[in-house]
């Protein structure tokens, strides 16, 4: 059981895809990663040696920003935003998009569940 | 797209003029009424205040050294979304 950036790996995937469980990793960095560390990215999981994973270790710790910190920086540039009131900022206050996309319908990953209102009138057939 | 970093920020002339009067000390210091809410903020910008215009009435905005890199506009909204009627809050 590899456990790197306080992160358990699945033991049964490939490393590439494996390496994707940490926040902030995706194909392009896990395969970066597994170059540099000279591993065969088909190699699984469970079949990396202590060497391989304190190098993958190493690198990470030393170049990729991940989970907590990661996360904490993201935070920080929506505060940002939200500091200095612009545009953005007040977007993110009110849950609705930021990137000037419709409202009017859709956009439910931001706004959340529909909340139905009641006495709206529906709009009349033609 | 991103604008080109080759061309820089843009930065209406006569706005960027005004600024620069104020901090050779040509002109005093006061709010700099505008329209360019097209205009980028730049370093120069910081701590100067400005009147932007938001199609109605000119708002004031303190700039701080967040606020570079963002455009004059973004910080006067344009759109006053009172709920709609019947909502009680």
């Amino acid at each position: 059981m590899a456990r790197i950036a306080g992160i358990d790996l699945p033991k049964n995937k490939r490393g590439e895809i494996g390496l994707t469980y940490i926040f902030g990793i995706g194909r392009s960095t896990a395969q970066y990663i597994l170059n540099t560390a000279g591993i065969d990215p088909n190699k699984k999981v469970s079949e990396w040696n202590d060497d391989e994973q304190t190098a993958i270790r190493n690198i990470i710790n030393n170049e990729i920003k991940v989970e907590g910190a990661l996360r904490s920086e993201v935070q920080m540039n929506i505060k940002r935003l939200l500091d200095i009131a612009c545009y953005r900022g007040l977007r993110h206050r009110k849950g609705l998009p930021l990137r000037g996309q419709r409202t009017r319908t859709n956009s439910r990953t931001r706004k959340g569940k529909r909340k139905t209102v009641a006495g709206k009138k529906k709009a009349p057939k033609k | 797209m991103a604008r080109s970093i080759k061309k820089g920020p843009y930065v209406d002339a006569n706005l960027e003029q005004k600024v620069q009067a104020i901090i050779d000390g040509k002109a005093k210091k006061s709010v700099i009424k505008t329209w360019s809410r097209r205009s980028t903020i730049i370093p120069d910008f910081v701590g100067q205040t400005f009147a932007v215009h938001n199609g109605n009435k000119f708002i004031p905005v303190y700039v701080t050294e967040f606020m570079v890199g963002h455009k004059l506009g973004e910080f006067a909204p344009t759109r006053n979304f009172r709920g709609h009627a019947g909502s009680k809050k």
